[in-house]
């Protein structure tokens, strides 16, 4: 731990810390450009130039190690004189529009002009302009304004792994751009538009749209997937204007991926804001008691055993628990939080989460994926993986569909046969698996959800027991589930109860006419035609499949429009804010089932957010943990069967549209036409 | 003047045989064995005390860099050798990778044992295509001898040398840019630390030395370090390559002994300045990047790293260009900012931005469009880019500009007021 000297103070900091962030550590504010917490040091901005005893030159503190008796200053006359020199030469070239900048308000190179910059220039030359790159329909480029300090070509190359950016040329003619030209391919690329300090990289969506100075934020959790990514809302009045990362180095670090970031523009269009009810055939616009009293009409004529209740993939805790205890109530045993169908075993915690832990992933040594694809199912998951491949030593396989992960693994098989094989040892990687410390395995929750999910779980526990990958002090069984309500609905338990059916039951008597109400909480990714003649409620907040198919629409709120807690795919509780308030007459979710509740006649026995909550936590209190992670206790979980010989398939046909918001988000769209259709032939005529 | 029995290079016009053959005549691959067994630090301690210094340009002392090796371990040593000679003015190492190329590889052995390294690059500049040539064809002679490769030279000790061919960009001289390059990234220089005997080439422990530096290393070991310390001056000791151009009668390469005067070593080997030594205008002594020295200066300094210190200049790569009454001195020293403009990387601000805005000023000053206040407006420019880079380039760029207002700044002023009274101007 070297003791240093920064400007008159001693500090003790971390072995292999810069001086930079030695002077950090201190809250000493060090200029800089080039320099990124979460990406190498090129040192070439030479912004944060500081003086050293003993050396002639100033030195660049972000590539400089912090040693033992090193005497720093950060404010003498070198240290200025450096860093104004540096500031003219990079504004030199500048093209100083920061009236019609995006960047305007929340620029690096703004705010340290303000610091060490002149009032005027001695620049008397003609300026460079550089021509503009396509980047694709989420990073708008104005090249002109580029620094270099090659965040962006660092960032695609380190964390994207998709190292499409570079710098062509030299001198005052380096320009960074793509080297093919057409769009970016990662998931990550709206995070360019973060790490660059200046407005050379802004976001398409959001050009011209609004100054940050202008925008309410607010701190809260993407429902994308179940990462549970760490988000800002940015709002202006009633509209989200734009969504941020927010730093959690458990979870998502300093990044999202695009649909996180993007989808947002979703939550204007095609939206539920008021109820309606189907009349003659068609949905007219109904009022809430009118919508609730059909309800209760019908819930009184059918039997309970006819009734059935699902929750779909974005829906907050509070709601799954007051609509469980109002079919409770109600004496109704079909509930199922897994639309998707799954049947696996989730009597033990430990069996649907991801014990290790997002930040885990770095302990680990080698990784055997099984039916994912983490690029897609959970993009920041993914990062982490090449995050800990880029230091070396980590061995990926993949039993699954074949994919690009932006790092190198084996396909050791495609279907579940391949996982015996292993145990077995008929693998090479089972030797590559038993030698490593902490051996990881990563079960999508796409293959859980086959009708052979619950042998395939227990397959997985057995393969993870035989390479010793769960101990005392490590847990590397980890299922990567994909929506972001799926781990508090199975906490909660949002599943069927005695005798009920999942699903798959569900869906089967609906269509033979054994239901007569379904009641969809956001549930939108079933088979609409399977529900039969059942009468259908719908709560939700887009005018997706599930609405369409709706008897009764109540309109919900959407994420950013009701507090709740999500609990991500690690088993971590988090808190989503409020940011917006519901369009029209729609409603915070819980409040609905609230209200219907009393209609119904089994009124709910709470008339707060914060009542509900304490009754949720009474009954499950590993959602109490808010933010934490909570260790699931290792127990034998899973059904030993026969398990199928089809291969997995993608879970993922189009990542950019995976739910109702992103289903009619613009952006998303256009990702799709530009992104992922680029490579598509056009159909001959 | 250096008597001819301390010459090293004694084939430095090409007068006899480069092959195995010739150069064994000349001494070369002498028992080399001999030295290797006398060990490691006889070897490194021999060449300190020779007093060797850098032949490079930057003058660091041989055997400290040497010495600055960390112990074996389980990563592998290099030794590059830089033979990128792009230093306008410079061609020195030119005729030792043409006409001795075998005293270059038994310097490589001799460096490769003193540091650990049983591996070695030599990257020669891409223009050097007859000299790549020869040095290749040296090096298949010196595997066929058994003086490269497995137990070289009957030593016990394994050395493999490979040949690594630049692409023109002069940059990828600089140490760092060209172990990048090397490893097949785009030529840009490191920021240091970490230092290249820490993580070089590959990220293991690494030397880089000029040639000159190493091809003198096999003599100095056979002769003795007593006898190289005791030619020229204290600290600036040994013989050294001049390649003089310009503006004289005979321009040629002539190994010389350090600290010999300026004059002389013009007068006695270039033939003197065209239209005798009064009609001399300026020196730049040591390759396109030091400071220029003024006629006055010329009369009396001596060619040595501390004189030409001394008067602010330095002896860089000992590429003496001659420049007499008929040049326009402005003009020269803008078309070596446009070289540093053109070969900037790119990557650090004060040198990308910097070399670009001194270019363009100093064409307005060899038209005299400027003030006057511009030209302390420019001094500061290259004092905002000096020193504040991740190479040297940054250094090199500023250097001719400062040297040129140093001496110069009556004749610059004077075109600008020039210009201003025929443009009709205040």
């Amino acid at each position: 731990m070297p003791k240093l000297i920064i400007n008159g103070h001693e500090i003790e900091v971390a072995a292999g810390a810069s001086v930079l962030q030695a002077c950090e550590q201190m809250g000493i504010e060090v200029p800089h450009f080039c320099y990124h917490d979460k990406l190498s040091v090129p040192a070439s901005c030479r912004m944060c130039l500081v003086e050293v005893e003993k050396t002639p030159k100033p030195v660049a503190s972000c590539g400089l190690p912090a040693a033992d008796g090193m005497v720093v200053h950060t404010d003498s006359p070198m240290v200025l004189k450096a860093r104004r020199g540096v500031m003219e030469l990079l504004l030199i070239n500048h093209p100083l529009d920061c009236p019609i900048c995006d960047q305007g308000g929340e620029c690096d190179l703004q705010d340290q002009a303000v610091a060490y910059g002149s009032d005027h220039s001695r620049y008397a030359e003609a300026k460079r302009a550089v021509a503009d790159k396509e980047l694709g329909p989420i990073v708008k480029t104005v090249m002109t304004r580029c620094i270099h300090c090659t965040r962006c070509v660092r960032f695609a190359d380190e964390i994207a792994g998709t190292p499409e950016l570079g710098g062509v040329f030299r001198g005052e003619h380096l320009e960074i751009g793509n080297f093919g030209g057409g769009p970016l391919t990662s998931e990550l690329s709206g995070n360019l538009v973060d790490v660059c300090p200046v407005g050379a990289l802004t976001s398409k969506p959001y050009a011209f749209r609004a100054r940050p100075w202008e925008l309410q934020k607010t701190e809260s959790v993407d429902v994308m997937d179940a990462v549970g990514c760490n988000i800002r809302i940015d709002t202006r009045g009633n509209e989200v204007m734009r969504i941020l990362p927010r730093l959690n180095d458990d979870i998502n670090e300093a990044w999202i991926n695009d649909k996180t970031r993007h989808a947002c523009d979703g939550l204007k269009l095609q939206r539920l804001d008021q109820p309606y009810m189907r009349v003659d055939g068609k949905l007219r616009p109904a009022s809430w008691p009118e919508a609730f009293a059909a309800i209760a009409a019908r819930l009184k004529t059918a039997s309970a055993e006819r009734v059935a209740a699902l929750a779909g993939d974005l829906v907050d805790c509070e709601s799954m628990f007051a609509l469980k205890q109002l079919m409770l109530a109600l004496e109704v045993p079909h509930l199922d939080c897994r639309q998707d169908g799954a049947t696996y075993d989730m009597t033990a915690r430990a069996g649907y989460i991801f014990n290790s832990g997002i930040a885990g992933i770095e302990q680990a040594d080698a990784i055997l994926l099984i039916g994912t694809n983490p690029r897609h199912e959970g993009t920041l998951v993914n990062a982490r993986i090449r995050k800990r491949w880029l230091r070396g030593g980590l061995r990926v396989a993949s039993i699954g569909a074949a994919a690009d992960l932006t790092y190198p693994h084996r396909r050791i098989g495609g279907s579940p046969s391949a996982i015996r094989d292993l145990i077995n040892g008929r693998d090479a990687f089972a030797k590559t698996l038993l030698a490593a410390k902490n051996p990881m395995v990563i079960v999508g929750a796409g293959a859980l959800a086959r009708p052979d999910g619950a042998a395939l779980q227990a397959l997985a526990r057995e393969l993870a027991e035989k390479f010793n990958m769960v101990r005392p002090d490590w847990n590397g069984f980890n299922v990567l589930q994909r929506a972001a309500s799926r781990v508090g609905g199975l906490d909660i338990g949002f599943v069927p109860q005695a005798y009920g059916l999942g699903t798959r039951g569900i869906l089967e008597a609906a269509s033979s006419g054994k239901m007569e109400v379904v009641y969809l909480l956001g549930a939108d990714e079933i088979d609409m035609d399977r529900l039969g003649n059942a009468f259908v409620i719908y709560q939700g907040h887009h005018g997706d499949k599930g609405a369409h198919r709706a008897d009764v629409i109540l309109p919900g709120a959407a994420y950013t429009e009701k507090d709740g807690i999500y609990v991500n795919t690690e088993g971590r509780p988090q808190l989503a804010k409020q940011a917006t308030f519901p369009p029209g007459e729609a409603r915070e979710d819980w409040k609905i089932i609230r209200a219907l509740s009393e209609t119904v006649g089994k009124t709910l026995p709470y008339d707060t957010l914060t009542q509900l909550r304490a009754r949720l936590i009474e009954a499950c209190p590993v959602i109490g943990a808010m933010g934490r992670l909570t260790k699931a206790e290792w127990k034998p979980f899973g059904h030993a069967g026969q398990v199928a010989v089809q291969p997995f398939e993608p879970v993922i046909a189009n990542f950019y549209m995976t739910d109702p918001i992103s289903r009619v988000s613009p952006t998303m769209a256009k990702c799709v036409t530009e992104i992922q259709r680029r490579d598509v032939p056009e159909a001959a005529e | 003047m250096l008597d001819d029995k301390d010459r090293i290079f004694t084939n430095l016009y090409g007068t006899a045989s480069w092959g195995l053959m010739g150069a064994r005549t000349r001494g070369v691959w002498d028992n080399t064995a001999a030295l290797i067994q006398k060990g490691q630090p006889w070897v490194v301690e021999e060449t300190k005390n020779s007093g060797l210094r850098g032949r490079g340009g930057a003058g660091f002392p041989t055997g400290m860099k040497w010495s600055f090796m960390p112990k074996p371990s389980d990563k592998p040593h290099y030794l590059i050798v830089n033979a990128d000679e792009s230093e306008p003015g410079t061609c020195k190492d030119r005729e030792i990778l043409r006409y001795d190329p075998h005293r270059l590889l038994e310097g490589i052995l001799l460096a490769c044992f003193a540091i650990n390294a049983h591996t070695c690059y030599i990257y020669i500049r891409g223009e050097f295509y007859n000299e790549a040539s020869n040095v290749q064809r040296a090096i298949d002679e010196a595997y066929a001898a058994g003086l490269l490769g497995k137990n070289a030279a009957g030593s016990g000790w394994d050395c493999d040398v490979y040949l690594h061919r630049g692409a023109g960009a002069y940059i990828c001289g600089e140490e760092t840019a060209l172990m990048e390059s090397i490893e097949g990234n785009k030529g840009q220089p490191r920021n240091k630390p970490p230092f290249p005997a820490g993580a070089g080439l590959y990220s293991c422990p690494t030397t880089i030395n000029n040639v000159e530096t190493i091809a003198v290393v096999p003599e100095i070991l056979r002769r003795g370090a007593a006898w190289f310390a005791g030619l020229g001056r204290p600290k600036n000791s040994g013989t050294k390559i001049f390649s003089i151009s310009g503006h004289v009668n005979q321009p040629c390469n002539v190994e010389e002994v350090m600290g010999v005067p300026l004059k002389e070593l013009i007068e006695k080997h270039a033939g003197g300045v065209r239209g005798g030594w009064d009609n001399l205008l300026a020196v730049i002594p040591g390759g396109s990047s030091v400071p220029l020295l003024p006629k006055d200066i010329c009369d009396t300094v001596l060619m040595d790293f501390d004189s030409l210190r001394a008067v602010q200049s330095g002896l860089g790569t000992a590429a003496v260009i001659v420049m007499d009454k008929s040049t326009d001195i402005v003009e020269a020293i803008a078309r070596l900012s446009h070289f540093y403009m053109h070969e900037s990387c790119g990557q650090c601000t004060p040198c990308r931005e910097g070399t670009g805005w001194m270019y363009r000023m100093m064409q307005r000053m060899v038209k005299g469009q400027a003030k006057v206040e511009e030209i302390d407006q420019l001094l500061e420019v290259t004092k905002q880019i000096e020193g504040h880079t991740i190479c040297a380039l940054g250094d090199a760029a500023a250097w001719p500009v400062q040297g040129l207002i140093r001496h110069f700044k009556p004749v610059m002023i004077e075109r600008i007021e020039r210009y201003r009274r025929q443009a009709g101007v205040g």
